[in-house]
């Protein structure tokens, strides 16, 4: 049984805490939340460019490290404990994992060397607006390699280089891969989590290419989505087991009626619950990652647990490290609610707790009539 | 990050399986595991003991000198998780070798050690632990079984009180029992630890009617039962030391877990009717319970996987291993609750012949609350967590620096 990182691992992501203590302080996040014209952290993007982890994933034939996907979960963990205000997880657990995937020789080497050496930022154009993506939801259109139509909220939408868009061509759902340089109007939206760009794209003639199939993008998406949860499982898992830290030294130091309040059981179980809830996330998170690295057929269903799992840690998580602080958790300066924010924007990036949870139940229905 | 044995782990596996296909029984005697088992099925629960003890397979982090093969944590959890692959009978031994004998190795003179370690080990004499009592349960420190020193100055004890809660007092050959010594002293220094020969005339075993129909656990009482002093386990006031030492060794909690799960809740869901005619498997509000379920379920699994990890690599097992009982207990509560439900008038009728999974869910249903009471409640093991993992103060205690005597009591 070997069910944890190795000890390289651990170096690893010890090495990567260290880096974001560093060059990720809250501080840093806080310059992207204050500044409606800074959409991203562009230093820290260049450093960790720099750190290889863009590529950590990457075979080293297409200018990756060649690491496998515990690395890359290990890294995440840590993106999550810091609210990094970068668009990783669009540009590497999305854009790369979708043209790792189902790129063509041209298009793997055209764009992962770029990923992995930060010149490209990714981003996913599915939702065209409130409710679930679905075939029926999606109107945008492809012809003739150019693209129509309109697509919102994309995250980090106005930084972006490629897209990875939901379209229909001849009538049927594909998935395809967009040149943003030209052809589309952005403009940026308000959104929960100012941490993130978001932005509402409009497309007039971009060029887009059709990864996979005709008639196949919305089974390509789901795969993609399944090796994006496991990913965004352990940013969300970094990210609630830092809210339980945030409050238990708040905890710890903050007195009422003479004591501690940590030393009240409100308190006292009220932590023992998000940490009970942590666990479960990082075990669920641990068994996606072992399946999305050894691509086993259980990724659809162990992505889902993970997700699912993940989705409620963090948010409860989140939700009662404010409650701990107390009016002072309410407060713009106190960092509580950059968690809050950090944890709405990850639940809903690839599909709401609700679509995961029905689609792990009919996966189970299968697999058990089977 | 896999889950393959080691070399060293998969021939010991080997081993196991081939010893447990030519040893292990075929067919199950019957009886509930978590209370031991009954008188029916001992005779084959005392066999099957004497078998594994044998064969080095009793105890296995045991070392040789009390007759264990000195084995490691991982290969304990490697035999018990081939052993559950077979219908084997009842364990009645594990409090008495896992809590109630490592006590008395600790404590025990050289003779007593002798005369009981191999007779345990084996399955010959049966244990019980005899802490909590009416007034505390999970505050095992409130013990009001007094032992007083015997007027005839033989320096013998003579015990008075009652224990409740007791697992497999009604088959135990002894017992560890800890008293009150001195009511003038603080309550975690007044009290002292004997083993009790469980025949005395005045010790009296009561089975509980449990909420649940059964009568798995016992009351017992003490009528002055006199003890030689040799029978003390530890110091004379240093009864709260001794059990920390007892409830330290409680078993690595790396076991499965029982009762009707997500796959028993999906299978009843798909063969009842829902809201609007259509299977209850249909309902999204029932659907979104199943994956709840699942998912609380699956990170049981792999959080105890993660356990066996620290073990396979020789290392003290995390923290993480503490939220196993509370999880599996509420949501074998709720998920029994919810099945029930789903029925719904109907779901008031428990017949075994009338109701699915045979009454199942509804025997889940009405053990569940002594799921959450029994080795900790919900409330302890938050507290557990809350002071031991993440390091926050302990309460503040009303009856630390007073005599016992003088602790309020209530009713």
């Amino acid at each position: 049984m070997n069910f944890d990182y190795s000890d390289d691992q651990k170096f690893l992501k010890n090495e990567a805490r260290k880096f974001l203590d560093a060059n990720c302080t809250t501080a840093h996040v806080r310059k992207v939340l204050n500044d409606d014209l800074k959409p991203y952290d562009a230093d820290l993007w260049t450093a960790v460019a720099a750190q290889g982890w863009l590529g950590a994933a990457i075979p080293e034939e297409h200018g990756g490290l060649g690491l496998g996907h515990i690395e890359l979960c290990a890294i995440a963990e840590e993106l999550g404990r810091a609210v990094a205000p970068i668009p990783f997880a669009s540009t590497v657990y999305f854009l790369a994992e979708a043209v790792m995937l189902a790129g063509s020789d041209a298009q793997k080497s055209a764009l992962l060397p770029k990923i992995a050496a930060g010149e490209v930022i990714g981003c996913v154009a599915t939702s065209e607006g409130p409710g679930p993506v679905s075939a029926a939801s999606v109107q945008a259109t492809v012809s003739g390699g150019k693209l129509a139509g309109t697509k919102l909220p994309v995250t980090d939408g106005d930084i972006a280089t490629h897209a990875l868009v939901l379209a229909k061509e001849g009538g049927q759902v594909g998935l395809f891969l967009a040149d943003v340089a030209a052809g589309v109007t952005r403009e940026a939206l308000k959104t929960l989590d100012p941490t993130r760009d978001a932005a509402k794209l409009t497309f007039a003639g971009a060029a887009a290419e059709r990864l996979g199939g005709a008639g196949e993008g919305l089974a390509l998406l789901e795969q993609i989505n399944d090796r994006a949860a496991v990913l965004l499982a352990f940013e969300q898992t970094g990210g609630a087991d830092k809210a339980l830290e945030m409050a238990k030294a708040y905890a710890l130091e903050r007195y009422a009626f003479g004591r501690v309040i940590a030393s009240y059981q409100a308190i006292k179980h009220k932590l023992a619950d998000i940490y009970i809830k942590n666990e479960l996330a990082r075990s669920n998170a641990y068994y996606g990652a072992w399946a999305l690295n050894t691509n086993a057929p259980e990724l659809p269903v162990a992505a889902s647990a993970a997700r699912i799992a993940a989705s409620e840690a963090f948010w409860f998580a989140a939700k009662e490290n404010i409650q701990t602080h107390g009016g002072i958790g309410f407060t713009w300066e106190v960092d509580a609610h950059l968690y809050y924010r950090r944890s709405r924007q990850l639940s809903l990036v690839a599909g709401a707790p609700r679509v995961w949870k029905e689609r792990l139940v009919s996966q189970l229905e299968r697999r058990n009539a089977a | 990050m896999d889950f393959n044995d080691s070399p060293e782990e998969a021939a010991y596996r080997a081993q196991v399986r081939q010893w447990l296909e030519a040893n292990a029984p075929k067919v199950a005697v019957g009886g509930d595991d978590l209370e031991g088992g009954t008188k029916d099925t001992m005779p084959a629960s005392k066999a099957w003991q004497a078998k594994k003890a044998a064969a080095g397979y009793a105890q296995i982090t045991w070392p040789k000198e009390w007759g264990g093969p000195g084995g490691t944590p991982i290969q304990q959890v490697i035999f018990n998780t081939e052993e559950a692959k077979y219908p084997v009978p009842p364990n009645p031994f594990t409090i008495g070798l896992g809590m109630c004998v490592p006590t008395v190795m600790a404590f025990a003179d050289a003779e007593t050690k002798t005369r009981f370690v191999g007779p345990a080990l084996r399955g010959e004499e049966i244990w019980c632990q005899l802490f909590s009592e009416p007034s505390g349960g999970s505050d095992v420190a409130a013990a009001r079984t007094k032992a007083v020193r015997a007027p005839d100055g033989s320096g013998d004890w003579i015990i008075d009180g009652q224990k409740v809660w007791t697992t497999g007092a009604q088959f135990s050959n002894f017992g560890i029992v800890v008293c009150r010594t001195d009511p003038d002293a603080p309550k975690h220094k007044g009290m002292t630890m004997f083993w009790i020969d469980m025949s005395d005339p005045g010790v009296e075993v009561r089975p509980i009617h449990q909420m649940s129909g059964g009568s798995g656990f016992n009351e017992v009482f003490f009528t002055g039962v006199r003890v030689k002093d040799s029978q003390r386990l530890g110091a004379v006031g240093d009864g709260w030391k001794v059990s920390l030492v007892t409830l330290m060794n409680e078993r690595l909690a790396v076991g499965g877990s029982s009762g009707a799960g997500w796959a028993e809740f999906m299978e009843a869901a798909r063969n009842v009717t829902g809201l609007d005619g259509a299977p209850a498997l249909k309902d999204q509000a029932v659907r979104e319970k199943i994956a709840d379920w699942y998912v609380q379920a699956e990170g049981l699994r792999h959080t105890r996987n993660r356990t066996m990890t620290a073990l396979s690599r020789g290392q003290t097992p995390g923290p993480e291993s503490s939220i196993g009982k509370v999880v599996a207990a509420n949501q074998m509560q709720d998920l029994a609750n919810s099945a029930v439900e789903m029925l719904d008038q109907y779901g008031i009728i428990n017949d075994p012949a009338l109701a699915p999974l045979k009454g199942g869910f509804h025997a889940s249903l009405l053990s569940a609350p002594g799921l959450r009471i029994a080795g900790g409640t919900d409330e302890i093991l938050r507290n557990i967590i809350a002071e031991r993992v993440l390091g926050l103060p302990g309460d503040i205690r009303v009856d630390k620096d007073v005599a016992f005597k003088d602790v309020p009591t209530g009713r």
